[in-house]
């Protein structure tokens, strides 16, 4: 009986009209499970706001959309448009550091008439990895030093820019997604170890030209709980709002740090806390291991995919979004410091989720279209 | 293009490649997973508790409800001591960002003095639960509280609370009777019970209101709630009511008290009426007093040096403290302490000339009757206050017999049950002035004080006890405000000593000089015979006190003399005589003649035996409309 369940299962999963469709089942379900648990999580985080989830709701319904209809496009059309794409959005993020709006003392916006405001430094997550996928496309791997120079060009510059607005946490992301793309294009352990181990020397000799107050900035900025009233507040209510939680949780809504306001961000970077707090690590577990299967679906993609445009863009923008995952969580639980990452599917905010389901249309679009299946 | 182009591409190791590190990738991503399920792990479940506390201890606030205290009632249950509310307003610190920019914005709608602010800002300081509000201004007018109700919105934090204060109905008569409560200072927050004293903003600063302060004042409730992080109270977790303060009930009578004072009139003085068969006080009244409000209000620097600087006195509690010449009110309890000492006898008979020496040329000791009195014995010599039998007597007996009888009604001593600041007055002896003065007795020392003057000071609540246990003829009560205590009789501590029976040689001793103290009214040459004509006997002896010493030749002319050098006129007498129910001692201060206390005592007598009060006292009775 639960056999031949799982067996009709599988075959339904496997039909071949949702490749016709371009959709890859396993992933769409479980980003619909994972999104579907998030609003759940926003209700009780936003203070039962339903019209904030009804918000949410309508964005991740745009964000599937935008999923689809990018699953439709063939990757050798992204892989094509990569250069162009990747000099429009530079430019637009150019554009933000002289016509930029913002809010909070951050310049991250562009205000298009017409079409109201947008983000350039989120496309920019998407765009990085394609650009240097395409880079890497039409020449031969492992990379020279020569390439990899001008990839690590094509990476910081834009990270710096973004960084300037500033906004730490995509600048972050940014780099990281290129900095994947060239890994997975075979980047020498050579340069990987070498990079690793200079880090900690280039950091000594910076620190060592830091005025006083900027060294404190960098401490607090690693230890913010040595500010519990100012930056480690938030950290300081998050740990107390997770380990309160304990393995069951306190149940939904029944969760006194969120409902009593004591957290901070609850329902955008720091909504994690929510739900460990109201569901516990069993909670936590669960969701982990719903982001577990959309990377590894991500992975194994990323694995069989055609060439090596669509291996490693796919590759870069799965690890992305697990770096997404892993530094926000990090961060809440306070084992990294905070930068402003929200929870990927979860945390409430726009443009975010839109990109976020825009790499997962990517993804479908290069697991749909391979020429010869076997 | 690029040179990599020139070579053959072998396409299968470039995606073998890329695959390994799609592998790699995802034994990182396995390992960073395991980093992060750790983490959670270890703050979920290792720490598991010591969160949770944390998280209660944000969540959960205690907030202290202050008792009501406990009302004073008069003997017929009048509220002498009522709790009434106020409005105050009060903020609570943690909700307000910049306290000194909202004193600009409050002080635009109402005036703040700095006394008013350096309180707040003390109590903000001092020992308090989080979230707790103080008090900034209390006692709102109606109009102030109106203007700021307009406003009340803008701000986070502050409100106007109704808060319950003290109130004392009956004004200046009453103010050393029953005493006051005051704000409490940072001085009294050292030495209260921190916790019990939570949200009270007064604590009882004099009289019935300082000594009873441990039961009046009650017990702090508690309610436990949920609060949010802006300090909003979400709900009530648990609750434990305050327990209110008990309620007392005097023996003082509010009429008594209130027409004691008038009849003083214009002089200042003191008047305490006691009933004899308990020690308790029926009136206590020192004139002039003051509005006891003031202190709750709280009083101005201005108002407080009007009070202090004013030469009446009206802080100064003559019944418990004023130090006064018992004067010839001391001739009962001396000729009692001859015939105990055997230096005189009932039927003896002396011959009373106009003034007494010790030796035949030195100094003469006046009688107050020019001429002298003639042949007397010992009861005329209470009847018409002869000076000087109580002369020789005393210079007879000497200080020490003196001191040892008197000391037996409490002279020279502090005996009051329920109040504090009691002055033990002066009773003096040998050691004591050797002590003092570092001089030896004198006979004529004795002398002075077989009148009641020289060095013997006594407060009035002295005199009139001592007056107690001569209606008693006998036995002594300490004397006492308070009667019940929620109803319940004060029991005091064995230590205490509440009352003891004063034996003398021979008991009849007493009832003689119950009547020869009758004959000071009923005789035709009694000082007070002006009090005759009542349906029940009074017994009671006269007094005036010299307040300068006269030289030997001077005579005490009143209208010459300034006011204030006046004597001091007392009274002290009981009644109905056979078994009384009250004994009272009166002093106007520079009063002159002793028929103004006596005059006053019969009315009080009247009064309080046969009900016999102005109407316009009907206001403090129980049960009337007026």
């Amino acid at each position: 009986m639960n056999k031949g369940f799982y067996a009709q299962l599988r075959a339904f999963s496997n039909a071949k009209f949702w490749s016709d469709l371009h959709i890859d089942f396993f992933l769409v379900v479980s980003l619909m499970i994972v999104s579907g648990g998030g609003l759940i999580i926003l209700y009780s985080a936003s203070g039962q706001d339903v019209a904030m989830v009804e918000r949410q709701a309508v964005r991740l319904s745009l964000g599937f959309a935008a999923c689809l209809i990018l699953a439709q496009v063939p990757p050798k059309f992204f892989r094509r448009l990569s250069p162009l794409l990747y000099l429009g959005v530079f430019s637009l993020l150019v554009m933000v550091l002289f016509f930029g709006v913002g809010a909070k003392g951050a310049q991250r916006w562009l205000d298009i008439p017409g079409l109201g405001r947008f983000q350039p430094s989120e496309l920019m997550k998407v765009v990085m990895p394609m650009a240097v996928a395409w880079y890497f496309s039409n020449r031969h791997l492992p990379p020279k030093f020569k390439h990899i120079s001008v990839v690590l060009m094509m990476v910081v510059v834009p990270v710096l820019v973004i960084a300037k607005q500033p906004d730490l946490g995509t600048s972050l992301l940014v780099g990281v997604s290129g900095i994947f793309a060239l890994f997975l294009a075979g980047l020498s352990w050579r340069y990987i170890i070498g990079a690793a181990l200079s880090a900690p020397v280039a950091g000594f000799l910076l620190w060592q030209v830091m005025h006083a107050y900027q060294k404190q900035r960098v401490l607090t900025f690693i230890d913010p709980e040595s500010d519990p009233l100012g930056s480690g507040w938030n950290i300081i209510q998050s740990k107390t709002a997770i380990g309160s939680g304990g393995l069951e949780g306190k149940g939904f809504l029944g969760g006194t740090q969120a409902q009593l306001e004591f957290l901070p961000e609850s329902h955008t970077d720091f909504i994690i806390a929510v739900l460990a707090e109201e569901f516990g690590l069993f909670g936590c577990l669960l969701l982990l291991t719903g982001y577990l299967l959309i990377i590894a679906r991500g992975l194994y993609i990323a694995a069989f995919a055609e060439d090596n445009y669509a291996r490693l863009l796919a590759g870069s923008l799965i690890l992305t979004f697990f770096v997404y995952i892993f530094v926000n969580i990090g961060m809440v639980s306070g084992i990294l410091p905070v930068v402003g990452v929200p929870l990927p599917l979860v945390s409430y905010g726009g443009t975010s989720i839109i990109t976020i389901m825009s790499t997962f249309g990517i993804l479908m679009s290069i697991h749909t279209h391979k020429r010869a299946r076997k | 293009m690029d040179a990599g182009q020139k070579y053959f591409r072998n396409y299968k190791l470039e995606q073998s490649l890329t695959q390994r590190r799609i592998v790699y990738a995802a034994i990182f991503v396995m390992i960073l997973m395991v980093v992060l399920v750790s983490r959670l792990f270890y703050l979920q479940v290792f720490e598991f508790e010591r969160y949770q506390t944390k998280a209660d201890q944000n969540r959960l606030k205690l907030v202290t409800e202050p008792p009501s205290r406990g009302l004073i009632y008069d003997r017929n249950g009048l509220v002498l001591a009522d709790n009434r509310p106020i409005h105050s307003l009060t903020i609570v610190p943690e909700r307000v960002k910049d306290l000194d920019a909202l004193r600009q914005e409050l002080a635009d709608v109402i005036e703040i003095t700095d006394e008013e602010w350096d309180d707040f800002n003390q109590s903000r300081k001092a020992y308090r639960r989080p979230y707790q509000s103080i008090t900034l201004k209390s006692h709102l007018t109606d109009k102030a509280w109106a203007k700021l109700s307009v406003d009340l919105y803008k701000w986070d934090g502050v409100k106007v609370e109704a808060q319950l204060t003290r109130y004392y109905p009956y004004g200046e008569a009453f103010s050393h009777a029953i005493g006051y409560v005051g704000r409490i200072n940072s001085k009294d927050l050292e030495k209260v019970d921190k916790q019990r004293y939570q949200g009270s903003l007064f604590l009882g600063k004099s009289g019935i209101e300082r000594f009873y302060e441990e039961e009046l004042h009650g017990y702090p409730g508690f309610s436990k709630v949920e609060v949010s992080a802006r300090g909003r109270i979400m709900s009530e977790v648990e609750r434990q009511n305050p327990v209110p303060g008990k309620a007392i009930q005097l023996h003082l009578d509010a009429r008594l008290q209130q027409y004691a004072y008038d009849l003083l009139g214009e002089y200042t003085g003191s008047v305490i009426a006691m009933d004899p068969k308990t020690g308790g006080i029926l009136a206590f009244v020192s004139k002039p007093g003051f509005d006891s409000n003031m202190f709750v209000r709280g009083i101005t620097v201005k108002e407080y040096s009007a009070l202090r600087n004013s030469p009446e006195l009206p802080l100064f509690n003559r019944a418990l403290r004023g130090g006064y010449p018992p004067a010839s009110t001391i001739k009962p309890f001396m000729a009692l302490a001859g015939l105990e000492n055997k230096f005189s006898s009932w039927t003896e008979r002396y011959y009373a000339s106009g003034s007494y020496q010790i030796n035949p040329d030195g100094r003469r000791y006046r009688d107050w009757k020019k001429g002298g009195h003639g042949w007397i014995n010992l009861e005329h010599s209470i009847i018409e206050s002869v000076d000087t039998y109580y002369y020789q007597l005393a210079h007879k007996m000497g200080i020490t017999p003196i001191y040892n009888f008197l000391s037996g009604f409490g002279f020279g001593q502090k005996s009051m049950l329920d109040l504090y600041g009691e002055n033990a007055g002066l009773l003096p002896s040998k050691q004591w002035k050797k002590a003092k003065y570092g001089e030896s007795w004198y006979a004529g020392d004795s002398v002075n004080v077989g009148i009641g003057q020289g060095f013997m000071v006594a407060t009035p609540l002295q005199i009139a006890t001592a007056t107690t246990v001569l209606a008693n003829r006998g036995q002594w009560f300490a004397p006492r405000m308070a009667k019940t205590l929620n109803g319940e009789l004060i029991e005091w501590p064995e230590d205490k000593v509440t009352s003891k029976k004063i034996n003398i040689r021979r008991e009849g001793d007493w009832q003689r000089m119950v009547n020869a103290m009758k004959k000071v009214i009923s005789d035709g040459n009694g000082t007070a015979r002006r009090l005759q004509g009542t349906s029940y006997t009074i017994a009671g002896k006269t007094g005036t006190g010299q307040v300068f010493s006269l030289q030997e030749d001077e005579e005490y002319e009143a209208d010459k003399l300034a006011k204030k050098l006046h004597d001091h006129a007392l009274f002290i007498g009981f009644a109905p005589s056979e078994k009384p129910d009250i004994a009272i001692f009166a002093i106007f201060e520079n009063g002159g003649s002793s028929s103004k206390p006596a005059d006053l005592s019969k009315k009080l007598f009247d009064a309080y035996l046969l009900g016999k009060y102005p109407r316009k006292y009907n206001y403090l009775k129980v049960g009337s409309n007026e």
